[in-house]
């Protein structure tokens, strides 16, 4: 049992530090550092720009998507180079936020289904960041039940007509292109009628208005579609198979190991080795103790779950399952630190705007970011399924609409 | 970067689940449980013919040389198999301590014993209430005897000798307090057994009068000799922690697999299967943080004070968690004498204090955390 690294990965993190010492942009570094959830902005910049400058040269240098093949903008690179590579970019990989979707989702999906000249034409610069993707797959119907959704797509010649509406896009605002999960077939069983396509977001008939969250911030968008018109040469898998398709983009959804997750806890215990309260150092109170211990133990066994499933990583092995766990538990705990770093503030927690708040409104910004944490991309609840489900060996739910022809499902839970 | 067990601990690791499914069903567990035998002896004498309680001492102490990775390895067997022997108290507090302070005589006269299955050992370290600390040793130890009364000890009543927590100052400091071992063999101990939470594993009052006794380590040191042995011990606890975990978590799957109410499944329903997986959840931060803790044990790291600290919150709350949520996942049955639930559930909440209190080791994770950035 060891942390060292073996001689090739030795070389190959040497290598990536000294270009990265070289090329990052290091006047943004203390500003990425020290963002959290809920505020990744940049004071003097606009960070998509400073993202994308970032990506193209990384690209450049041939340290985009270092797993994807040489062919389609990647380095070829094994897992574990991609997490050494992870490692070593630290807070720059903050900068990457924007491409996440378009590069872990879209891009494994066009290698899987899309034709070798669409690849060829779409991959490289969608690995350098110079064209963003979206992923169009939830609905106002269709959320943790996606494949419930109801854009339709029909056939008119050689092209597809889509009509419909998208939400909780990321990014769409500023996306070039899309995959799209759509439904061809109504008066067969849910999961047996939809197809997946790619498409230019610019398509006539598309249109984007963003999401005002409940924290107040636009990270998400409505994608509404009229009349929309997709060349079938277009569609990614066969016709009426888009679940098979879709399954390959969720299962990609958190292939991310290296770059872990945020759980709030080191800015807390900053938090509370500095806060006075009124009877001395918040650090040396008997309840805050505890609370931080029990906080520090989950943080860091997220922090060895995935050191485990790098070791397997480097032995050439696939993960384990254990690293599921790390949405379910960062996400509850990031709200609940929030929760209890504005407790410690007493009634001045309430303020939030940075000037005038403690420690510049972090914790506040953190917890109205929270809610959405448990939500998207698998809400908590459709996490525990996925472990009961895929690690223990529990049943499924019983789906009493499974053999139902989707256009006699019920729509409405009342009246 | 290799953050795992080795293919021949792995298979260490087996080779204990097999030996322990074969001769520590929850059958022969529960003889130990109606208190018939004080531990299982048979079980005991087969540890030793396996090597197993000398894994980790070395050869020329009559051990099996391997290491501190191997006795966590089947540390976790003990627990999954809530095998009902004086494993902890012989193992990882008294072996410990003479492998960190025990002069070579004493090394030799007990290490080989305790391997060969010969000598049961406990630690004799608290005095009613309290966690441990300094200022809760109370017995004291002049012109080489002790006076004063220690309980709970885990194991006192089988134990052959004791390592002995014992004031020999009284600045207020942690210079106070000495080690000292006693042949209990020799008399001058009184034994009173205590009912306990989990009678698989006995506890102890054990009054010491005159009783003739000889230093462990040099005077003043037994503070920071306990210390260390603490956090050894947590650290293999966890592991045994993690082994109990694991099983209760498979009870309970396997409940929810073979149970039907409602004309389906309990497991099919989301509040059961949520359950389950929480405690999946539980399991794993619990496994990462013994893990880290092994490698911080095994390597003598300057980060063993917090990763044990680590390892022992984490593998309390998940058996805890686990054990309880058994009962709650088998519903009336879960709450018989006649199910295996309750075993497990005792030996959590026993463990859960053993070695000082959730609390206490609460306490000193933050210390030790704030010792290392302030470093």
């Amino acid at each position: 049992m060891n942390f060292d690294d073996t001689p090739q990965e030795a070389e190959f993190r040497a290598i990536a530090r000294a270009w990265i010492s070289a090329n990052a942009p290091k006047q943004y570094e203390e500003e990425l550092r020290k963002s959290s959830l809920g505020r990744t902005q940049l004071k003097n910049a606009n960070i998509l720009e400073v993202a994308k400058a970032w990506q193209k040269k990384k690209a450049d240098a041939g340290w985009a998507c270092l797993h994807w093949p040489k062919d389609y903008g990647g380095r070829g690179s094994s897992p574990i180079e991609r997490v050494i590579w992870q490692q070593e970019e630290g807070v720059f990989g903050k900068l990457s936020q924007m491409f996440i979707i378009g590069h872990g989702m879209c891009g494994p999906t066009m290698m899987a289904f899309a034709r070798e000249e669409h690849k060829r034409t779409y991959l490289p610069p969608l690995a350098s960041g110079e064209k963003v993707w979206c992923q169009l797959f939830s609905e106002p119907a269709g959320g943790s039940d996606v494949a419930g959704l109801r854009t339709r797509a029909e056939k008119d010649g050689d092209e597809w007509v889509i009509n419909g509406q998208k939400i909780w896009t990321s990014g769409a605002h500023y996306s070039d292109y899309g995959i799209l999960l759509t439904r061809t077939d109504p008066t067969v069983p849910k999961h047996k009628g939809l197809t997946m396509f790619f498409l230019d977001m610019k398509s006539p008939g598309v249109e984007v208005r963003p999401i005002k969250q409940a924290s107040g911030a636009s990270d998400f968008n409505e994608v509404y579609f009229t009349n929309v018109r997709i060349p079938d040469h277009q569609r990614l898998g066969e016709v009426n198979d888009g679940w098979n398709v879709s399954l390959t983009t969720l299962m990609n959804e958190r292939m991310s190991i290296g770059a872990g997750v945020a759980t709030g806890f080191p800015e807390l215990f900053d938090y509370c080795s500095s806060l006075m309260l009124e009877d001395g150092p918040a650090i040396e109170d008997r309840a805050v103790r505890s609370k931080l211990a029990n906080w520090a133990v989950k943080a860091s066994g997220l922090r060895y779950t995935s050191m485990r499933a790098i070791s397997a990583l480097s032995k050439g092995e696939r993960p384990g399952p254990e690293n599921s766990i790390g949405k379910l538990v960062a996400g509850s705990m990031i709200q609940d630190v929030a929760t209890y770093a504005l407790d410690l503030q007493g009634a001045s927690g309430v303020v939030s705007g940075p000037e005038d708040a403690e420690v510049a409104g972090r914790f506040q910004a953190m917890l109205l970011r929270a809610p959405g944490t448990r939500v998207e991309g698998g809400t908590d609840e459709i996490m525990r399924n996925i472990i009961a489900e895929r690690v223990l060996g529990l049943p499924g739910d019983i789906r009493v609409d499974k053999d139902v022809p989707f256009n006699k499902i019920p729509t409405k839970g009342r009246g | 970067m290799n953050f795992d067990f080795s293919d021949d601990q792995k298979q260490l690791r087996d080779q204990a689940r097999k030996f322990l499914a074969e001769k520590c069903s929850p059958k022969a567990v529960r003889v130990v449980l109606d208190g018939k035998t004080p531990y299982d002896k048979e079980l005991w004498k087969g540890l030793a013919e396996m090597g197993f309680l000398g894994v980790a001492i070395p050869e020329e102490f009559g051990g099996a040389g391997a290491g501190h990775l191997e006795l966590c390895v089947i540390a976790q067997e003990m627990g999954r198999a809530n095998a009902p022997v004086p494993f902890s108290s012989t193992v990882y507090l008294a072996a410990e301590a003479l492998l960190i302070a025990g002069s070579d005589a004493q090394k030799k006269r007990w290490l080989p014993a305790i391997a060969a299955g010969e000598a049961i050992g406990t630690l004799a370290l608290f005095e009613g209430k309290g966690n441990p600390s300094p200022k809760n040793v109370k017995l004291t130890a002049a012109n080489g005897v002790l006076n004063g009364v220690k309980k709970p000890v885990a194991d006192g009543a089988i134990a052959d000798f004791a390592v002995v927590a014992a004031r020999t100052g009284s600045s207020g400091r942690e210079g106070d307090i000495s080690l000292f071992l006693v042949d209990l063999r020799a008399g001058g101990v009184e034994v009173k057994s205590l009912t306990n939470l989990d009678p698989t594993r006995g506890q102890a009052e054990m009054t010491f009068r005159d009783c003739k006794a000889e230093p462990l380590g040099a005077a003043g040191e037994g503070w920071s000799i306990l210390s260390q042995v603490l956090d050894r011990a947590a650290v293999l606890c966890a592991f045994e922690q993690v082994g109990g975990s694991d099983r209760a978590l498979e009870m309970g799957r396997d409940y929810a697999l073979d149970r039907i109410a409602f004309g389906r499944q309990i497991g099919s329903f989301q509040a059961v299967k949520h359950m389950l997986a929480d405690m999946y959840v539980s399991a794993t931060l619990a496994r990462s943080n013994s893990y880290y803790g092994a490698w911080a044990l095994s390597t003598n790291a300057a980060e063993l004070p917090e990763a044990a600290a680590a390892a022992r919150i984490s593998a309390t709350q998940a058996f805890q968690h686990c054990a309880k949520n058994n009962i709650q996942v088998h519903g009336g049955m879960g709450f018989t004498w006649e199910f295996d639930c309750h075993m497990y559930y005792r030996r959590a909440n026993a463990m859960a204090l053993g070695l000082g209190s959730l609390s206490y080791w609460e306490d000193q994770l933050i210390d030790r955390m704030r010792k290392k950035n302030a470093a």
